[in-house]
C-alpha cells in the first residue's frame, strides 16, 4: 500500500523509536496516524502495518479491536464524543447524549449521511473538573450544554462551507 | 544444579528446583491445583484465575500458575477461602456460559463441567439475559462456539508457540471478546485440531466428531497413527464397530498430546465407501465377487503350480503393513515360493546411514532426542509439512531448551523461523550447505542431524564423516516416508537383504525390474500400488493383490483379497527413528482380513503352513525379537503400549544401497499416498487442494 510521504515519515521515525526487536511496540502509533489521515483502519492498512512490524495481521486485528479509538469503519470529519461517564452524567451528560444523537439524527459510533459529523458515547475522558466534557477529534470541549453543543456544531459546519 | 528450594504444601513438604512454579510443584506431592489458563509446556498467561492458593503471610489469594517457590513458603490449595474464591471464578465464567451441558459436545469431558461440578456454583445471581453470538465454522475441521469460550487463551498459544502457525488470536475487549481465525470469517493453517483438543470446554469443536456420540459411549484404543513414519499414538474412540474420533488427550506415547490432521482425523479411509469387503476375482475379463474360500484357493492353486516348475514369483510389499506382516511375507517369499523377487518402494538411504554408522553406539536419534540434544540440522526436507511430529519436537526443544536449529533446504520451511543459520542452496547442494556450516557446528556440545532422501548413497558416508569431523557426539535420522516404511527395511522386503540388514547374497528383482520383466509369471502385491504410476511389461502375469481398495494395481489384478486396515489388527511397527510400537485393533471391517492371516491361509491352502509358522502376530513378533538383528527389544515396553528403540547398527551391511531407487513421495500434511485418496476429511480442506 502507498502511504503519504507524511505517513510514510512518520512510520520510517516510528519504526526507530523502539529497541532492536521491539517494533511491534509501533503498532498503536502507526494505526493512530494513519487513521487520522485515511479516516479508518482499512484492511490494506491492517496488512502493512503487520509487513512493517513483523507480526500477523491477526495480531494486529487483536489489538485493533481491543482500543475502542480505533475505527474500522470510516467515521465523519468530525467524530463528535461524548462522555457518559460518572461525572458527566451526574452534571448532565446524558441528557447531551440523547440531545446530539437526536439532532444528528444518528446513534453510538454511527455516522451522519453527509460523513460530516459521527458520534460516538464514551467513557472518562480525563476532563471530570470540567464535566460534562465532550471531544472533537482531538479538541476538547467544557462544561457543554446542549445550545453550547448546537453553536458549536454549526460553527464547524459553517466554517466548512463553500 | 542450584541446591532446591523447601516448602509447603498442604502440609507436605515438598522440595522443588528454584524457580519452579508453585502449581507444578503440587503436582511433585500429587496435589492438583485446577487451572484453566495455565497449561503444561506452553507460556503462562495468568488469565483465569482458578489457580488462586493460599500463601502465608501473602495477604491476599495468589496465582499458583505464575507463582515460583521460594524457601519456606507455606502454601494452602484447598481452604474455604480458596474454595470460596474458585466458586465465584465460576460463578463469573458462567454468566454468559450457555448452562446446556446435556447437549454440549465437550459434556462428559469438560473441565469447566469438572470445576463447577467441585465448586459448586450451582446457582447464579446474574438474572440479566446472557450474551449470545452464533456458532461459526472455519473450516471443515474447525468449529467456534463463542459463548462457550473461558478465554483460557490454550488455543491460540498451542496455535502459535506449538504449531508455530500462528491462526488464532483473541478479538474485541470484555465480555464480547472471542476467539478469530487468521483469514476474517475462516481458517487457513495446518487443519491439525490441537486447538481443538486442547480447548477445556465445548467452544472448540471438530466437524468429524461433534454431535455425533458422548464421550462414555466410546472404546478407546490407543494405537499407531497409519500415515507418516514418526509413529505418534492416536486414540480411536471407537463405537459400534466405527471410528468416530482420533486424539491423544492422556498424552501417552512418544508425541505427548501431539497429532497433525492425519493422525487425527485421517482415519475415515476405514469406512470409506470403497472399501472392499470381499474378494474380488476375475472372470471373463472382469473382476466379481467371490467367497473367501474360493478365492484362497484359486491363490493357492495358481502360487503351487508355478512353484511347482520353478516359475518366476515376484512379490512387492508395503509401506504401511506390520513388521510381523513384512518379515511373515519375505519368509513366505524366501523360503516357501523360493523367490528373492521381493522389494518395496523405499524413500530414505537407511542402509547406508547403517552401515557408515557401523562400529558407533548411540548414534541413532530417538524422537525424544530432538526435544532433547542441544542442536539440530536438518537437511533437505521440510519436516513441518512433511515429517510433522519430528518438527513439534524441534521445535518444542527451541521453545523450552532454546536447542539451536540449523536448516539447509532448498526452499522456505517453517524451521526458518526458529533457526540460528538457514543455508539456502539449490537441488543437489545440500552436503555443500552442510560443509558451509561446520564452523558454527564445531562451537555446538551434540547434535542430531536430519536429512531426507537428497542425501543418498555416497552422500550419507560424506555426511557422516563430516559429523565425525566436528568432534561432538552427533546423533542421525534419515528420514522415510510411511508409517512402517523403516519397518519393511528392517525385515528385508528387499532382494539385497534379509531381516536384520543381513546380506542374502542371492540376486532378486526390486520393484522397477519386476514391473519390465516381461518373463514374470506371478506378481503378489500386498498393500502396494506400484501401478499408480508405472505399467507392467508382464501381460499374462497373474495378479494377486491384497488391498483396502481398488487401487490402480488392484484394479489389473486376476484376484484381489480385502485386506483390513492398520487400525483393525495388531502387530507393531517401527517409526522413522527405529522405535517399535504396538498396534491395536480398533474396529474392523466386516469382510476384510489382516494380511498376516491372509498370507497364513495362502500357506494353509497350500499345505505349506508349517514352513512358515502359525500367522499370530505375538508369534510371529516373538521369533523377530529372536531372528532379526536389533529387534530383541524389551517384551514389557512394547506390551505397555511403549516405543522400544530398535538398533540394527553394528557390522558393516556388504551390499550396495541402491541409491538410484530411494524416493521420497514428499507427502504434506493433507496427502498420505494411496491411502490418502480415501480420506474425506484430507481432501476437503482447502489447504490440502492449494498443496
Ligand atoms: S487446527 Fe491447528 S493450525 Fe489450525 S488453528 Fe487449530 S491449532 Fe492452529
Ligand atoms: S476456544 Fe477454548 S481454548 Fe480457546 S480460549 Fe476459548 S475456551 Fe480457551
Ligand atoms: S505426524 Fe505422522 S504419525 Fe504423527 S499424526 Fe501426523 S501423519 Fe500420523
Ligand atoms: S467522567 Fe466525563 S470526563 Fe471523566
Ligand atoms: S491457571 Fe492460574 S490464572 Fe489461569
Amino acid at each position: 500500500m502507498t502511504l503519504s510521504p507524511h505517513l510514510e515519515a512518520k512510520f520510517a521515525k516510528l519504526l526507530t523509536s523502539y529497541p532492536p526487536g521491539r517494533q511491534r511496540s509501533a503498532m498503536i502509533p502507526m494505526l493512530m496516524f494513519a487513521q487520522d489521515e485515511l479516516g479508518q483502519v482499512t484492511q490494506e492498512l491492517v496488512e502493512e502495518v503487520a509487513r512493517r512490524i513483523g507480526c500477523t495481521p491477526l495480531q494486529v486485528e487483536e489489538v485493533l479491536t481491543y482500543y475502542s479509538m480505533l475505527h474500522k469503519k470510516p467515521l465523519g470529519k468530525y467524530h463528535v464524543q461524548i462522555c457518559t461517564n460518572i461525572s458527566c452524567m451526574l452534571t448532565g451528560g446524558a441528557e447531551l447524549w440523547e440531545h446530539a444523537s437526536g439532532k444528528l439524527r444518528i446513534g453510538h459510533r454511527e455516522v451522519a449521511a453527509d460523513g460530516f459529523f459521527s458520534l460516538e458515547e464514551v467513557e472518562c475522558i480525563g476532563a471530570c473538573s470540567w464535566a460534562p466534557a465532550i471531544q472533537v477529534n482531538y479538541d476538547f470541549h467544557h462544561h457543554v450544554t446542549p445550545e453550547k453543543l448546537d453553536r458549536l456544531l454549526a460553527g464547524l459546519r459553517s466554517a466548512n462551507a463553500v | 544444579m542450584a541446591a532446591p528450594v523447601k516448602l509447603t504444601i498442604d502440609g507436605k513438604a515438598v522440595e522443588a528446583a528454584p524457580g519452579t512454579l508453585v502449581i507444578d510443584a503440587a503436582k511433585l506431592v500429587g496435589i492438583n491445583i485446577p487451572s484453566f489458563c495455565y497449561y503444561e509446556g506452553l507460556t503462562l498467561q495468568a488469565a483465569c484465575r482458578m489457580c488462586l492458593v493460599e500463601v502465608e503471610k501473602a495477604p491476599k489469594l495468589l496465582a499458583a500458575c505464575t507463582l515460583p517457590v521460594a524457601e519456606g513458603m507455606v502454601v494452602r490449595t484447598e481452604t474455604p477461602v480458596v474454595a470460596e474464591a474458585r466458586k465465584y471464578t465460576l460463578e463469573f465464567l458462567l454468566t454468559n456460559h450457555p448452562l446446556d451441558c446435556p447437549v454440549c459436545d465437550k459434556g462428559g469431558e469438560c473441565e469447566l463441567q469438572d470445576m463447577v461440578f467441585r465448586y459448586g456454583a450451582g446457582e447464579s445471581r446474574y438474572s440479566e439475559n446472557k450474551l449470545h453470538v452464533d456458532e461459526k465454522q472455519w473450516s471443515p475441521v474447525v468449529f467456534y462456539d463463542g459463548p462457550r469460550c473461558i478465554l483460557c487463551f490454550r488455543c491460540v498459544r498451542i496455535c502459535s508457540e506449538g504449531m508455530g502457525v500462528g491462526a488464532l488470536g483473541i478479538v474485541n475487549r470484555g465480555a464480547v471478546s472471542e476467539i478469530a481465525p487468521n483469514h476474517g470469517d475462516h481458517l487457513e493453517c495446518d487443519e491439525c485440531g490441537m486447538c481443538i483438543d486442547i480447548c477445556p470446554v465445548g467452544a472448540l469443536t471438530s466437524g468429524t466428531y461433534r454431535y455425533k456420540t458422548r464421550p462414555w459411549e466410546m472404546d478407546h484404543v490407543g494405537t499407531i497413527c497409519t500415515h507418516c513414519s514418526n509413529g505418534c499414538k492416536t486414540t480411536l474412540g471407537v463405537r459400534n464397530g466405527q471410528i468416530i474420533r482420533g486424539n491423544n488427550r492422556d498424552r501417552s506415547g512418544i508425541n505427548g498430546e501431539f497429532l497433525c490432521i492425519k493422525g487425527r482425523y485421517g482415519f475415515d479411509f476405514t469406512d470409506h465407501p470403497e472399501r472392499l469387503q470381499s474378494p474380488l476375482m476375475r472372470v471373463n475379463g472382469k473382476l466379481e465377487a467371490a467367497s473367501w474360500s474360493v478365492a484362497l484357493a484359486a491363490v493357492a492353486k495358481k502360487f503351487s503350480e508355478v512353484r511347482a516348475r520353478h516359475g518366476s514369483f515376484g512379490v512387492i510389499g508395503s509401506t504401511h503393513t506390520t513388521n510381523e506382516e513384512n518379515y511373515y511375507l519375505q519368509k513366505f517369499a524366501r523360503s516357501v515360493l523360493g523367490t528373492n523377487h521381493i522389494d518395496h518402494h523405499r524413500s530414505g538411504d537407511v542402509v547406508t546411514l547403517l552401515d557408515a554408522l557401523s562400529g558407533t553406539a548411540g548414534s541413532l536419534s530417538t524422537t525424544a532426542d530432538l526435544y532433547e540434544r542441544k542442536a539440530v540440522l536438518v537437511v533437505g526436507a521440510d519436516l513441518s509439512s512433511q515429517q510433522p511430529f519430528l518438527a513439534f519436537q524441534i521445535r518444542a526443544n527451541y521453545r523450552h531448551h532454546q536447542a539451536r536449529v540449523y536448516v539447509v533446504t532448498e526452499n522456505e520451511v517453517r524451521e526458518d523461523g526458529i533457526a540460528a543459520a538457514t543455508v539456502r542452496v539449490d537441488k543437489g547442494g545440500e552436503l555443500a550447505g552442510v560443509h558451509s556450516l561446520a564452523e558454527k557446528l564445531k562451537t555446538e556440545s551434540e547434535l542430531v542431524i536430519v536429512f531426507g532422501d537428497s542425501i543418498k548413497g555416497e552422500a550419507v558416508r560424506e555426511l557422516v564423516a563430516f559429523g565425525n569431523s566436528l568432534g561432538i557426539p552427533v546423533k542421525y535420522v534419515a528420514l522415510v516416508d510411511y508409517s512402517n516404511s523403516r519397518g519393511a527395511l528392517d525385515m528385508g522386503l528387499v532382494p539385497e537383504l534379509l531381516p536384520g540388514y543381513q546380506p542374502s547374497n542371492q540376486p532378486g528383482m526390486t520393484v522397477g525390474e519386476m514391473l519390465e520383466s516381461e518373463s514374470l509369471e506371478v506378481l503378489w502385491v500386498v498393500g502396494a500400488n506400484p501401478l499408480e504410476s508405472a505399467a507392467m511389461k508382464a501381460k499374462d502375469a497373474f495378479v494377486v493383490v491384497q488391498e483396502m481398495f481398488l487401487t490402480e494395481t488392484a484394479q489389473r489384478a486376476d484376484i484381489v483379497l480385502p485386506a483390513a486396515s492398520a487400525y483393525e489388527k495388531t502387530g507393531t511397527v517401527t517409526n522413522v527413528t527405529g522405535e517399535v510400537q504396538r498396534l491395536k485393533t480398533g474396529p474392523s471391517t466386516m469382510g476384510a482380513k489382516p494380511d498376516l492371516e491372509i498370507i497364513g491361509l495362502i500357506a494353509r491352502d497350500m499345505g505349506l503352513a508349517a514352513a512358515v509358522g502359525p500367522w499370530i502376530a505375538d508369534k510371529v513378533f516373538e521369533e523377530i525379537r529372536a531372528t532379526v538383528k536389533g529387534y530383541s527389544v524389551p517384551m514389557a515396553i512394547i506390551s505397555a503400549g511403549g516405543a522400544a528403540h530398535t538398533m540394527p547398527v553394528n557390522g558393516r551391511i556388504p551390499v550396495e544401497s541402491r541409491p538410484d531407487l530411494i524416493h521420497s513421495s514428499r507427502d504434506n500434511l493433507f496427502t498420505s499416498g494411496t491411502l490418502g485418496r480415501y480420506s474425506k476429511m484430507l481432501g476437503s480442506v482447502m489447504e490440502g487442494r492449494q498443496a
